[in-house]
């Protein structure tokens, strides 16, 4: 175990020849077209071979935990959309879970459902850009992107009926949503659930079995499984190192228990770049099942519950935490019988995913630690917050 | 959008006019034509900071699709680019990174502040560590409110900025008055970057009572 | 819904914790908290191998109001003064047994605030650790690497702390409102 837990020393460095060379220090970012968003990597090379790296962020340092601590709960409601600016929804709805335990708030069927659409939607969005700019890293510059946002599009549209806004949706309340949904946007849902295995056989059979893709992620980035638990990975990258673990079927928040759905996960004896693209892939098609059951189950009813007009809670602690497509998404909430919080906590799990950067790069050649980030998955308004 | 008057200067009537347009002889100014052909192939720098950078993004995918604007590509590095979008929050520690890539771009530049946090900070003004708008140290031209903007509104402000560059007289045209625009980069200090904000470039606005307000007259 | 932690073992094994019934966290001395996470991590009935999330909590000095029932029955309020401090919280799970969270709290003062790292026993408080010391200034014994992570290295001071003050950057608006407004009747304007 210790081994597994200890940090990487540096790479050794092999003398040829008599010839002494010295280190090339290279700091990628933080603009740099391929991080995603203002990343920066200081990379010591030795020819292409990566022998340190040292990731610095903060450039995207939003204070969110200070501003709420001056703000109501409901008040930092918008904040949350712009934590992880993909997936705006799962982050709603983590606050909303962490401060619905706090006060004890009853939600009805019909926003649970709706709820759960949304979810499974984001991550369909997420995993799908993910993948468009995964592949655009590895060279296929744009149209694999391009594909993927044309389906991104569309499920951007349904948000857009639902709440208002394509990205910042601000849709959740503490017991509920904001409003119903419009007449019809169920039937438009289901046509949109129903294409999009289509659009995913055109992806795979493009991508999945090309020679490319297959020699430039296979062996890249190994993450093993001691070190997946022990450094606090989640979300589909620990799933890819063998672990069978989703907070949707551990922790059975909301109706998940209602829905029958598989957690693909690999054997963990490789865990490298390759898998975690596959288990992406197969999440959203086992997101589209899921789909599909919500969508057939949901009946009729209020979307909000009775919450109290003045949300001021009595002092307690609590950490609420959903499986967002990035992984755990945690809220830590110290509550002290005012209107603001206390001490207001986002647990970010792409941070975390990067504590293991420096050990998945280290001996791969400098192109290789481009592709590792990208497939970690990172956004930066979540790291930095 | 307005066209400029090709003939501006010049008196030429029609039929001279259309019988040299006949024979394949266009009569215009070198101003016009010049700012048509520069106006016409803005290619911007991908410089993406925060959440509007996904609309930017989407406004050049297949749904929006920039290029039809001119906007062809999005050049990485900045000695290739003419256009900055400053998309998303600046932050204090960003801010020297953001200086250095507009020295680092040749005239003729200009700069879009797409977004609620560039123009002034946005949300996350009361921040200690949020730049209150990019303005304060590069010259902005043109300023797209939202949060973040639709990507028809990144086309919208993309038709202002080409409409700016049309109208503009060639001899104030900075690239050939000043040269190459450069400003000092600036420096972190223990609590605030120093100089806070470039007084060339920018003044905060002058208080025009003589004592504080008693209360908020909103 | 998922499966808490029966902490009672933990009390009777390692007498220098205790419980915070309120918080429902086990508050456990920095001397020995090392050698309780890894027991934690390794014993057969816990398995906590996953920690979740870390985090740091500043608690100035308070008044607290509180009622307390005397021997012979009568009920008095009584206000006593809360000491200052500064926790830093570990919530832990067991992924191999799906059960979960374990909250544990290391307790310290405010003034030279000072912990034992928990990085050799759960690789995941690495970045979070240097996060709470750049923001709130807690000193980790026996971190690998520990230096500022969010701010840039030149800052001075330690945003998150609830005595923090921002620098004095007032500029006028027409129409301030809350803390601009207040900003705004204190009279000073930077030019």
């Amino acid at each position: 175990m210790s081994s597994a837990t200890a940090i990487a020393p540096n790479y050794e460095l092999i003398q040829q020849d008599g010839l002494e060379t010295s280190l090339l220090e290279v700091s990628m970012g933080p603009h740099h077209p391929s991080t995603h968003g203002v990343f920066r990597m200081d990379v010591k090379l030795d020819g292409e071979t990566v022998v340190d790296l040292q990731p610095v962020f903060g450039y995207l340092h939003r204070n969110h935990e200070k501003l709420a601590e001056n703000m109501s709960y409901l008040g930092s409601m918008p904040f949350t959309d712009r934590l992880d600016y993909f997936n705006s929804m799962t982050n709603n709805w983590a606050y909303a879970l962490a401060a619905e335990k706090l006060v004890e708030i009853e939600v009805p069927e019909r926003a649970d459902y709706l709820r759960v659409i949304m979810a499974e939607l984001t991550r369909l969005v997420n995993h799908v850009s993910l993948v468009g700019f995964f592949i655009n890293d590895l060279g296929a510059l744009g149209t694999p992107l391009l594909y993927a946002f044309r389906e991104r599009e569309k499920i951007l549209d349904l948000f857009e009926q639902a709440s208002g806004a394509r990205m910042m949706c601000n849709y959740f309340r503490f017991g509920g949503l904001r409003n119903d949904v419009p007449e019809g946007w169920l039937d438009r849902a289901r046509d949109v659930v129903d294409h999009f295995p289509v659009f995913l056989d055109e992806y795979e059979q493009l991508l999945c079995e090309n020679e490319i893709i297959l020699s430039r992620t296979q062996g890249v980035g190994c993450l093993s499984r001691d070190l997946a638990i022990s450094a606090g990975i989640t979300g589909p990258m620990l799933r890819a190192s063998g672990v069978n673990y989703d907070i949707r079927k551990v922790d059975k928040y909301s109706i998940y228990d209602r829905f029958q759905f598989r957690v693909p996960y690999t054997d963990g004896n490789v865990g490298d770049c390759y898998d975690r693209f596959m288990v992406r892939m197969l999440e959203m098609r086992e997101s589209i099942r899921i789909l599909k059951q919500a969508l057939d189950g949901i009946g009729d009813g209020p979307v909000l519950g009775n919450a109290p007009k003045v949300f001021k809670p009595k002092p307690a602690e609590v950490y609420g935490r959903v499986e967002a497509p990035k992984g755990e998404l945690g809220f830590y909430l110290i509550a002290d019988g005012t209107p603001k919080p206390y001490r207001y906590r986002v647990r970010p799990p792409s941070l975390i995913n990067l504590t293991v950067l420096r050990d998945m790069c280290l001996g791969q050649k400098v192109a290789d630690a481009v592709i590792i980030l990208g497939s970690i998955d990172i956004v930066l308004g979540e790291v930095d917050r | 959008m307005t066209t400029e008057n090709l003939n501006a200067g010049m008196d030429l009537d029609d039929n001279t006019r259309s019988e040299l347009e006949r024979a394949g002889v266009i009569v215009s100014q070198v101003a016009s034509l010049y700012n048509w052909a520069r106006g016409g192939s803005v290619w911007p720098l991908t410089f993406g900071l925060a959440c509007c950078a996904i609309e930017m993004i989407a406004s050049a995918t297949s749904r929006f699709d920039i290029s039809r604007f001119g906007s062809e590509v999005f050049r990485p590095t900045p000695r290739q680019a003419d256009l900055m979008i400053v998309s998303g929050t600046v932050t204090k520690k960003m801010a020297p990174q953001v200086v250095r890539i507009y020295n680092q771009m040749p005239e003729p530049k200009w700069v879009i502040a797409m977004g609620a946090c560039a123009i002034s900070g946005g949300p996350f003004k009361q921040g200690y560590n949020v730049l209150k708008g990019i303005d304060r140290y590069i010259p902005v031209d043109v300023y797209l409110p939202g949060c973040p903007p639709r990507p028809e509104a990144v086309l919208q402000s993309l038709n202002y900025l080409q409409e700016k560059i049309r109208t503009q007289d060639i001899k104030s045209d900075p690239a050939f008055t000043k040269g190459r625009r450069q400003y000092p980069v600036p420096e972190f200090t223990g609590k605030d970057l120093e100089p806070p904000y470039n007084p060339e470039v920018w003044q905060p606005p002058a208080n025009p009572n003589d004592k504080p307000l008693e209360k908020a007259t909103a | 819904m998922s499966h808490t932690v029966n902490h009672e073992s933990i009390l009777g094994k390692f007498p220098g914790t205790n419980w915070d019934q309120e918080a429902g966290a086990l508050i456990v001395p920095a001397v020995q908290a090392k050698e309780i996470a890894t027991w934690l991590r390794d014993n057969d009935a816990f398995l906590l191998d996953y920690c979740s999330n870390v985090t740091g909590v500043d608690y100035l000095e308070c008044e607290v109001k509180e009622k307390v029932t005397k021997e012979d029955g009568t009920v008095e309020n009584v206000t006593r003064t809360e000491p200052s401090r500064m926790d830093v919280v570990y919530h832990l799970y067991s992924m191999q047994k799906q059960t979960g969270p374990l909250v544990f709290k290391q307790r310290t003062n405010r003034e030279q605030p000072e912990v034992e790292s928990l990085t050799p026993v759960w690789r995941s408080c690495e970045l979070q650790e240097r996060e709470v010391f750049d923001l709130f200034g807690v000193n980790f014994k026996s971190h690998p690497d520990q230096r500022r992570i969010l701010m840039w290295d030149e800052f001075e001071g330690h945003p998150m702390r609830k005595d923090y003050t921002e620098p004095f950057d007032y500029e006028w608006e027409p129409t301030p409102h809350d803390e601009i407004l207040e900003k705004h009747q204190r009279g000073k304007v930077i030019v």
